[in-house]
Formats: C-alpha cells, sequence, structure tokens
C-alpha cells in the first residue's frame, strides 16, 4: 500500500514529516516497507541560473560558467552542449555527495580554470538516465530554492505493508484513520454528499442468488452517468496515482482508481453504450466465460460472482471488469457501479481463476459495507467536475448486511494478557479513537465500526489497546523458574540422535542437511515414488517425491562434491525418511556414504570405503546411541542398493536397527560416483529403549589381580564358515574363565586347500581364583579346540 | 684406575675388571696373599686389599654407566624421524550449522524449563491451518504457499507443514497446562529464490498457563537475543503484526548496525526482522481443548537457518542444503563444540 505524503494529508491533519508518519505507521502495526524521499535525498541540490557561459581558454568542450545559486555567484567548468546564459537548472555545491555518480564533490582545477561545484543532469539526480546535458528547469524558479521542490519531487512516497487482517488499511484513508488513533494528527472527514438524480437510471440493478447464498453480494448499487467526455484526467489526479504506483489511464478509469485506492472503494465504470438492458449480479453460470480487461479469456463456475446485463457476465465480481463493456477514450454514458462482494468468495474465485487485481486485494480483505453509497457519490462527484455530464438517480438492489457485533469487554483483560496497567479511562478512549462504540463500564459492551470486521473478542480488542497505547511501553517481566536448577528438556531419542550425529561427525563425516523431497525416478530406486508421496504442486518437476530413504540424497550430493573435484567425499545426514504421506508415517534415520578413494598417506593406513568401514561406521554411531551395540547380531545382505554379498544388517529382531556395505555397482553407474562407494544407515527410532532404571548406579567392577594369559590358535574352516561361527565356538568352551576371543587373521592361498581358509584367533584366558596349571591352561586349550570342530568343523591348522 | 675410566668401550672395560677383579686378576690374586699373612700384617693389609677392590668396583660401575650414557646418546642421534612429516588422517568432519543453532536453541530455553516437542512433516490441513485459526479461503494462506501431497489412498488430503506450529496443536491436545515447549523442525513452502528455500527449519515457542503475559514474552524474547547473540544488551523493537494464530501479534526487531557490508548485533540504528510472536489466540486455546477463560499463554517462531546466518555471518540461504563439502566443513561445528550455557554456545 503506497501512498504520498499529501495524499496522506488530504485525509490527515497534521505537521509530521515522512519520518515521523512511517515511524509512527511502523509502531501501530503498518509496517513501512520503504520511505522514498526524494526531497530529502536531494536536499543539497539547488535550483541557479546560469549568468555567462564563455569557452573554455584550455578546452574546446568545455565552459566556463558563472552561476548565480542564490546565495553568490559562482565559477563552474561545464562539459555540458546545453551550458549557456540564461539556463535555470541545478546546482550541487561543493561537498556534496552526487548520487548518480557516486563521489562527493570537490572544488576542482579542471584544465587550469577553477570549479566551485556542478550543474547537473537528470542520471547524476538519479532522476533517469538521461545524462546528454544538464537539466533545465521549465518555469520559473528562484535561484537558492530547493531543486526537489522545482522537480515537483517533495512529496515522499511511503510503502506500507498491509497485514492481511487490515482490509480497513488498504486505502490511505484507513492509513489516515489509524494515525490519526495514534495520536498523529486529525482526521479530515468528508462532507456527506449525494448527487441529486437528473433522471431514473435507465439501467435497472437488481440481485440474483438462490436462497441462502445472499451474502456473495449483499448490496449493489449503480448509476448512469451520461454526455460525459472521457480523456486524460487532470495532471493532480495523475500525480496522485503515479505516486501510488498506479498508472493513468484516462479520467472515468482514474477517477476509479482514486476512489479505490483513496477511500477503499473498488467501483467499476461499464461504458453504458455496450451494455444489453438491465445489470444483476448473480452466479456465473456452467460454461460462461468472459474476456476481462487483462486481455485473457477466462471460464467461469456456478460458485463465482458475476456481474451480468441481459446477454452475458460484464464483470468478475469484485475481482475485474470485463473487456467489451470497459471504457474508451469514445465513452460518454456509463454505468458506474459499487457493490458488496464476500470476501471469501471473491478471494476463491480469484485464486481459481488466477488473477490478482486492486479489487480482488480489497474484497477480499473486507471493505467498509457502510461505504457502498458513499463511494458511489464521491465518484459521481468526482467524474461530473472532471468529464461532465449528468448523473441519474440511484440503482440500489438489496441493503447494507447487518456487521454490528457486541463484544462484552472487561478492561482488565488488558492487565490480565497484556501485563500492565492502564485505566479503564485510557482503555476506552483508544477504543473510540479507533472509531469503536462503548457503552457501559466496567465491563464495556463495545461495538466495532463498520470497517474492522476483523475485530471480533476479547483479545483482539486487547490488541487494538495495545497496539495503539504502544507495545513498546509493555515492561518486560521475567517468568518464573519451575525449577532452580534446570532439568533434563530432551527425549531419550532426541538424545540419542544427539549423540549419533556428533560420533559421526568425530569419525569426519560432515553433517549434511538435505530437502525432503527429491526426484521421483531416484526415489523409485529406493522403494519410493509411489502416488501416495508424490507432491501434487512440486516446485521443480525434480523436488517432487517424498524421500523414502535419505541415501539417495547423499549419493547425490557426493557426485555432486565429486564433480567439483573433491575424489573423497564422507557425508552423513541424520534426518527423517518417509513410509507414506500420511502424518506420522516417517522415521529418524543417521546414514552416511565415504565415496571414492581416499587420500594417500605416506604410512599407507587409510581406511579404504569398504563393507568394513561401514561396518565400523554404523556400530560407532550405534554404540554411541546404544549400550547394546556391542553385541547384537549381524546378517549377511542389506537393501538392494546394496552389494548383496559385501553387505550387512544388524538386527536383535525382525526389524533392522542398521544395513551397511558397499554401494552395488548399479547404484554407483546412476549416481555418476567414482571409486569404491560404503555407506550405512542407522534407523534410530528401531533402536529398543533403555529400561527406566530408578538409579544409576553401575554394577560393580570386577578385575582381577591375576594374570589373564593369551593363547593363540588357527583354524582351518570350510570357506563358509563364518567368523563368529568361529569366535562363539571358542567362547563357548569355557563361560567362565575366556574372557575375550578377538579374530586377528584370515588367510587363504598356499598351504590352506582350495576352498577353505584359515582364521587365527587369540583367547584371552582369565583365572578367577587362583593361577592356573599348565595342565589346567591345556585343558581349556583341548576343550577350545574340540568345540570348534564340532561348531564349525575346523580343524587346528599345523 | 686411571685405565679404567680411559677405557674405550665396554669390550676393554670388561677386559680391565677381568684383568683385576676376575678370579685370576690383580686383585684377586692380592686378596689370596691375605691367607698366608700373620694376623697383625692381616690386619694391615685385609681393610687396605678390600678398599683397593672395592675402589676398583666402583670406578668400573661408574665407567660402565658413562658408556651405557654414551650409547645410548648415539643411538639416539640415529634414530631421528622428520616430524614435519603428515600424521595419520585427524577426520575432520563437523556438524551442520543448523544443527549447532538448534542445539544452542535447546541450551538456551532448556534453562527455562522449555521441554522440546517434536511433530511429523506431513500434516493434516486440521493441524497446520484450521485449529490454527486458518480456516479455508483465509487470506492468510495465501502467505504459506503451500506443498500439497497427492490424494492418499484412502482419498486423505495432506501437506508439508508451513510452520512448527502444528506441535503447538498437538502439544496441547496430548497435555494440560501448564505447558513449555520449544519445537524445533523441518517447513516447506513453495518458495525459492536468493533468500527462500522451498525446505527450511523454525523453531516455535510454546508457553500455556494462568499467568504468563505479553510481559513475559517480550522478557524472554530480549532473554534470549542476549544469549543467543552472546552480547550484554541488545535493543529491541516489537511491532504490531498479524498472526490468525496469535492476538495481540508482533514481529520482533533487534538492534544492528549494516554499515561497511557487515551486519553487527547490539549497536547501529538499523532494525532487523527475526522473529514473530504473540499471545495464543483464545480460538486456538479453544481448539486444543484449552479453556481460555482460566488459561492463557505466548508463542513464538524463530527461522533456525535465519538465526544462523545472523549470528555466523552465512550470506546465503540456499547452499545450507546442497552439501557442498568445502561450505561444510567452513560454516560446520566441531564435533565437540557443544553448544552449552555454561562454558559458550559456541567457539
Amino acid at each position: 500500500m503506497k501512498f504520498s505524503v499529501s495524499w496522506l494529508k488530504e485525509h490527515l491533519d497534521t505537521a509530521a514529516g515522512a519520518a515521523a508518519i512511517a515511524d509512527a505507521a511502523t509502531n501501530i502495526g503498518l509496517e513501512v516497507e520503504s520511505i522514498d524521499d526524494k526531497a530529502a535525498k536531494l536536499a543539497a541540490f539547488t535550483v541557479a541560473r546560469v549568468v555567462s557561459a564563455e569557452p573554455h581558454p584550455n578546452a574546446d568542450r568545455l565552459r566556463v560558467c558563472r552561476v548565480d545559486t542564490g546565495k553568490e555567484v559562482v565559477q563552474v567548468v561545464c562539459g555540458a552542449p546545453n551550458a549557456r546564459a540564461g539556463l535555470t537548472g541545478v546546482f550541487a555545491p561543493p561537498g556534496t555527495w552526487i548520487p548518480g555518480s557516486d563521489f562527493a564533490l570537490k572544488i576542482a582545477t579542471i584544465r587550469g580554470v577553477e570549479s566551485r561545484g556542478m550543474l547537473c543532469s537528470e542520471r547524476e539526480l538519479q532522476l533517469s538516465e538521461e545524462h546528454d546535458g544538464i537539466i533545465e528547469l521549465g518555469g520559473d524558479f528562484a535561484p537558492g530554492m530547493p531543486a526537489a521542490t522545482a522537480l515537483g519531487l517533495n512529496d515522499a512516497v511511503i510503502d506500507v505493508a498491509v497485514t492481511p487482517n487490515r482490509g480497513d488499511c488498504t486505502s490511505v484513508h484507513g492509513v489516515a484513520r489509524d494515525l490519526a488513533a495514534a495520536n498523529l494528527g486529525v482526521l479530515k472527514l468528508r462532507p456527506p454528499s449525494s448527487t441529486p438524480g437528473k433522471f431514473e437510471s435507465p439501467v435497472r440493478a437488481s440481485l440474483d442468488f438462490p436462497s441462502g447464498k445472499e451474502n456473495a453480494c449483499p448490496l449493489f448499487a449503480g448509476r448512469v452517468v451520461r454526455g460525459l467526455r472521457n480523456g486524460p484526467s487532470p495532471q493532480w489526479l495523475q500525480e496522485r496515482l503515479k505516486s501510488a504506483g498506479l498508472r493513468p489511464i484516462s479520467a472515468l478509469v482514474d477517477v476509479t482508481n482514486y476512489v479505490s485506492h483513496g477511500w477503499g472503494r473498488p467501483l467499476h465504470a461499464f461504458d453504458a453504450a455496450k451494455l444489453q438492458g438491465h445489470m444483476r449480479a448473480r452466479f456465473a453460470r456452467q460454461g460462461e466465460t468472459i474476456l476481462a480487461l487483462d486481455g485473457k479469456e477466462y471460464a467461469l463456475d456456478p460458485e463465482m460472482t458475476v456481474i451480468a446485463d441481459d446477454a452475458a457476465p460484464r464483470s468478475i465480481g469484485g475481482v475485474m471488469g470485463g473487456d467489451d463493456s470497459g471504457c474508451t477514450e469514445a465513452t460518454t454514458e456509463i454505468f458506474l457501479e459499487s457493490a458488496l462482494f464476500d470476501p471469501v468468495r471473491t478471494a476463491r474465485t480469484g485464486r481459481m481463476l488466477g488473477i490478482v487485481s486492486d479489487a480482488r486485494y480489497r474484497f477480499e480483505r473486507g471493505v467498509d459495507p457502510e461505504f457502498v453509497i458513499p463511494g458511489l457519490e464521491l465518484a459521481t462527484q468526482l467524474i461530473l467536475e472532471i468529464c461532465g455530464g449528468e448523473a441519474s438517480a440511484l440503482a440500489v438492489a438489496g441493503r447494507v448486511p447487518e456487521w454490528r457485533r457486541h463484544i462484552r469487554f472487561d478492561p482488565a483483560e488488558v492487565n490480565r494478557l497484556g501485563g500492565f496497567h492502564l485505566a479503564d479511562t485510557e482503555i476506552a478512549a483508544i477504543l473510540k479513537r479507533l472509531g469503536f462504540e462503548l457503552r457501559d463500564s466496567g465491563p464495556f459492551e463495545v461495538i466495532p465500526p463498520s470497517w474492522r470486521a476483523d475485530v471480533h473478542d476479547k483479545a483482539d480488542l486487547v490488541e487494538e489497546v495495545v497496539r495503539i497505547h504502544g507495545l513498546g511501553k509493555v515492561p518486560a517481566t521475567p517468568m518464573s523458574r519451575p525449577y532452580a536448577i534446570a532439568r533434563p528438556v530432551t527425549t531419550e531419542p532426541q538424545r540419542g540422535a544427539s549423540l549419533a550425529r556428533r560420533a559421526l561427525a568425530a569419525r569426519g563425516f560432515a553433517e549434511a542437511v538435505h530437502y525432503s523431497f527429491i526426484p521421483r525416478a531416484h526415489a523409485a530406486m529406493f522403494g519410493g515414488g509411489d502416488d501416495g508421496r508424490q507432491l501434487e504442486n512440486p516446485i521443480s518437476a525434480d523436488l517432487d517425491s517424498l524421500r523414502p530413504s535419505l541415501m539417495p540424497s547423499l549419493l547425490a550430493a557426493a557426485s555432486r562434491n565429486q564433480a567439483r573435484g573433491l575424489a573423497h567425499v564422507r557425508l552423513f545426514e541424520l534426518g527423517v525418511q518417509f513410509e507414506s504421506g500420511i502424518p506420522g508415517a516417517q522415521s529418524q534415520v543417521a546414514a552416511g556414504i565415504r565415496a571414492g578413494e581416499p587420500p594417500r598417506h605416506w604410512r599407507r593406513a587409510v581406511v579404504q570405503p569398504d563393507a568394513f568401514a561401514a561396518k565400523a561406521d554404523a556400530l560407532a554411531a550405534l554404540d554411541a546411541v546404544w549400550t547394546g551395540a556391542s553385541s547384537v547380531p549381524v546378517k549377511t545382505g542389506a537393501a538392494p542398493w546394496y552389494h548383496p554379498g559385501r553387505s550387512g544388517t544388524i538386527a536383535t529382531g525382525p526389524k533392522p536397527l542398521a544395513w551397511f556395505g558397499e554401494l552395488h555397482p548399479r547404484m554407483s553407474a546412476a549416481f555418476d560416483l567414482k571409486g569404491p562407494v560404503s555407506l550405512f544407515e542407522i534407523f534410530l527410532d528401531a533402536i529398543p529403549a533403555a529400561k527406566a532404571r530408578s538409579s544409576k548406579s553401575r554394577p560393580k567392577l570386577e578385575a582381577s589381580d591375576l594374570m589373564p594369559l593369551t593363547r593363540d590358535f588357527a583354524f582351518v574352516v570350510d570357506g563358509k564358515v563364518t567368523a563368529d561361527q568361529v569366535v562363539k565356538a571358542a567362547r563357548s568352551a569355557d563361560r567362565k574363565l575366556i574372557e575375550a576371543v578377538e579374530l586377528f587373521d584370515v588367510y587363504q592361498g598356499s598351504g590352506v586347500a582350495e576352498g577353505k581358509k584359515s582364521l587365527a584367533i587369540a583367547v584371552t584366558i582369565q583365572p578367577r581364583e587362583r593361577t592356573l596349571t599348565e595342565a589346567e591352561i591345556e585343558a581349556i586349550a583341548q576343550k577350545i579346540v574340540s568345540t570348534v570342530a564340532k561348531a564349525t568343523g575346523g580343524v587346528l591348522r599345523s | 684406575m686411571q685405565q679404567i675410566a680411559a677405557a674405550p668401550d665396554g669390550r676393554a672395560l670388561e677386559d680391565l675388571r677381568v684383568g683385576a677383579l676376575g678370579k685370576k686378576g690383580t686383585i684377586a690374586e692380592l686378596l689370596k696373599t691375605l691367607g698366608g699373612m700373620s694376623p697383625e700384617q692381616r690386619k694391615i693389609q685385609g681393610p687396605l686389599f678390600n678398599g683397593l677392590r672395592d675402589r676398583a668396583a666402583e670406578a668400573i660401575a661408574t665407567r660402565k654407566r658413562q658408556l651405557d650414557d654414551e650409547a645410548l646418546e648415539a643411538r639416539l642421534m640415529t634414530e631421528r624421524v622428520d616430524v614435519t612429516l603428515p600424521a595419520p588422517e585427524i577426520p575432520e568432519g563437523s556438524i551442520h550449522p543448523v544443527s549447532h543453532v538448534r542445539d544452542e536453541l535447546i541450551a538456551i530455553f532448556a534453562d527455562l524449563d522449555f521441554r522440546v516437542a517434536e511433530g511429523p512433516d506431513v500434516e493434516t490441513d486440521e493441524y497446520n491451518f484450521s485449529k490454527l485459526n486458518i480456516p479455508p479461503e483465509h487470506p492468510a494462506r495465501q502467505m504459506h504457499d503451500t506443498f500439497y501431497l497427492k490424494p492418499q489412498p484412502d482419498g486423505a488430503r495432506t501437506l508439508l507443514r508451513t510452520h512448527t506450529s502444528p506441535v503447538q496443536v498437538r502439544t496441547m491436545l496430548a497435555q494440560k497446562p501448564p505447558i513449555r515447549i520449544i519445537a524445533p523442525g523441518r517447513t516447506y513452502r513453495r518458495d525459492y529464490d536468493a533468500t527462500h528455500s522451498p525446505m527450511f527449519h523454525q523453531v516455535e515457542g510454546l508457553v500455556v498457563d494462568s499467568e504468563t503475559h505479553l510481559g513475559h514474552l517480550k522478557w524472554i524474547l530480549e532473554e534470549f537475543c542476549k544469549a543467543f547473540f552472546e552480547l550484554p544488551a541488545i535493543g529491541m523493537r516489537l511491532r504490531p503484526s498479524y498472526f490468525p494464530f496469535t492476538e495481540p501479534s508482533m514481529e520482533v526487531d533487534i538492534q544492528c548496525d549494516r554499515s561497511g557490508g557487515q551486519i553487527r548485533f547490539g549497536e547501529g540504528r538499523d532494525w532487523m526482522e527475526i522473529a514473530g510472536a504473540g499471545m495464543v489466540h483464545p480460538r486456538v486455546l479453544e481448539m486444543c481443548g484449552v479453556d481460555p477463560e482460566h488459561y492463557q499463554g505466548y508463542a513464538f517462531g524463530f527461522g533456525i537457518d535465519r538465526l544462523a546466518m545472523l549470528k555466523y555471518g552465512i550470506p546465503d540461504l540456499r547452499p545450507f542444503f546442497e552439501s557442498d563439502l568445502r561450505w561444510l566443513r567452513h560454516y560446520g561445528f566441531a564435533a565437540l563444540d557443544v553448544a552449552a550455557l555454561h562454558e559458550s554456545l559456541s567457539q
């Protein structure tokens, strides 16, 4: 909502300047987005007259001018071809910041001649791109007066962001009314006026809505004005509209725009010569179309209100007029319409048709129902003044709907919700200044004014009082502390996610955050891409599918990084994946990848992105979150995007806790990844909840004073036997004395038969009560060999 | 004795030891002669010979230590490595600024017992809009350019939440006042340009009890901004505004200085918008099963990404989600840089 200060002052009697107006507006909730105050920007520039212009002694294209600045006559060297004696232009004294050239002017010597100032072009003042010569001011302006005044730029333009609830502030008058309530000035009331009809309106207005839907348009008024001349509107009107960013079109259109922008009353002028018969407000009929003023054809539906003549819809109610009944330069007779359209229906129509218009903007926020007729009268007067002609009597259908609401309002609510004390009389005074009617006292009975359809209950009234009184005056009040010392505020899963995040970052992974939506083709490769997870209105075709896994985002990110020349990428994300498109069908996952050859190191001890790197990553993250991680079983194979033989699933039950492994070569190709890729996914929501403990006390440490001893064994087993089977078997040989079994070597090749492998384990035996004898140790060793042989068929390697 | 002190190496010293103290060594031979002496003579010569033996042994031991030390020194001199060679890899992982800032927010609000609440990203119209006092066709819906999902198998129409406010609704429906929560999370709007991303992060705060008023809201906003920006004081301006789910509503600006192409907070004369806030609308309380005659409270919302940008001078929003490793490492946080009020929120 843009307006110039002088337009505002048509409605508000105030001495305040642009800056004070803007501050006041922002403080009462009309946020000023910008002030375009050319007068302030150009304050240093003044009108000056060139007394004489002589050729420069040392330069052909320069002139030495003597310039009357109003205060003195100074010498200025000027290169403009139009610099000549008698010219009135714009002068900048030394020290002035020249906005269009971005430098501060200094006293200069140009080719040996001193120059004390500058005569400016339009570009130097940032008024236009014109730079062929200096500004020539037409008209009689005295040297020394502000240049902005001479240029007609002394009217600052303020742009206010009006919140959607404040339909009443979509006009200059509405803004003035609010500012007046904040004591910035006195609202100027328009003297009520009405133009008596010289004749009966030959076009009748009627309402034609099915019962129960009359609120689509409860009031429709109009009148005919004939014998008028349309043409360009007068200068003052054009200036007003231009200051608000509106384009002057013709007197008739400009008047309706002036009343709409100035008073918040949208109107439409039909060329009466192009209408057939009478006008009615009704719903559009199935199949009806209209060519609107924007030159586009719109198909209407029966939920849309139109103003139609006997033949066809001529305007989309509250949204836009029709092209073939629009006013032109040749128009001599109009039907001027002023109606009240339902905000919700207008919003729907505008949205369905995709039309953004000034009328829709106002109607969908709600216009003042009491201003339908006064607005029509105001426009009539202006049209008669500017275009001549004579007006008919009003044609009115329907009436102003009941808008009065009674709100019981205890002024103590201001204290209850606002937390500060304000006298009842002050509360009442603020509401009255805003146009609210107050009855009774103690609890007031409050009736909001006709233009405030947004005010419904006590809280709304508190807001009115607070914003006019000033939010800045509300005293800050410390909140109570429920506990003297803060208590934990996160849940166990929240804490777990945080620990997993730090564990992975500590392992050298960079945390990424990716969109929840991915290309459908990617989703389909990871078990998604179904319709239920598709966005109906994606921002682009490749962000259209809720991700079924975090992995495609990570693979795509790794690929992008490789394309930028980063050969080795370690990324993880902790976020949601979606099982379907219904609320709650999502789970928290920590996923990561190592992609590409790791950087070489002189010690050659780099971690290769293989299944075991992935296993270590997965276990490290799992271990950070969950105490059971060290003993959980691992099985071969994971999801289809993993290498089937080089991947594993960590699970205690049917639901996997984690997948890890190498990337399936087909995925690697699909994402254009180079080098080996290992990956893991940890399903945080599947991790069993820790048992509630009444105490954080730990079990007693059992650390024997007796020296543990270690014995190594190498077993030759069948190639299909897993390491886990051998370790478990060895462990079970003596549950009491065997403390740990570590696998430390795997060997295949010379000395080991084809299809077999050698697994070497180190068994730690911890004596419990006394030192073991050689015979006892030998017995345990024999037991280990026999148990492993029985469980896996392994034989001790000789 | 001189020979001992000058023995060039261990072997020569051993030879000297054998020559002097060995079974047939000179001192051993001398000691043997004691047996053939008279008691008087023995009394005189005994201590003499024994003293000689002890001094020789002492001298040999001393020389041996000297030689060992020299040998060790000499070996160490040959065992030098080039310490400028790179160490085995030091993992350079990082935490995303959004995660770190969320942790900062949690640390700050935890101090006043705000519990961390979460909700689903996919929401119903009812929770995202209707129960927040945004009925269909409400003009405020235009402020939320909403992503909708295709109709579900059962015909249900779902959407991606446009704000974290549905967590307010879910919390109030599940829990009786008093309520103090913050709800950080992903949010979505159909908007993509230099300052908008179709996905971003918000944190919502909600307090509902029988006494909390606008003054408390103002206080928490001031305290939060000081704590978050780690400044002793920061100017704040509350501007009346409009949100359908709060009444009165306001936007929160903080004092800043934009001169010199950089934003500094806590100084200067400019304002920077950082939050929306207000008293929870009585209709929202009512729709969420809380009696507005007995309970009241406030709600506020910050953009987490925006807070990260402002505090850490990150110029652009879009790279947050593009996973350029160079960006992640540059703007990310160390794994153990844990946000905590008792230390500092960040390094």
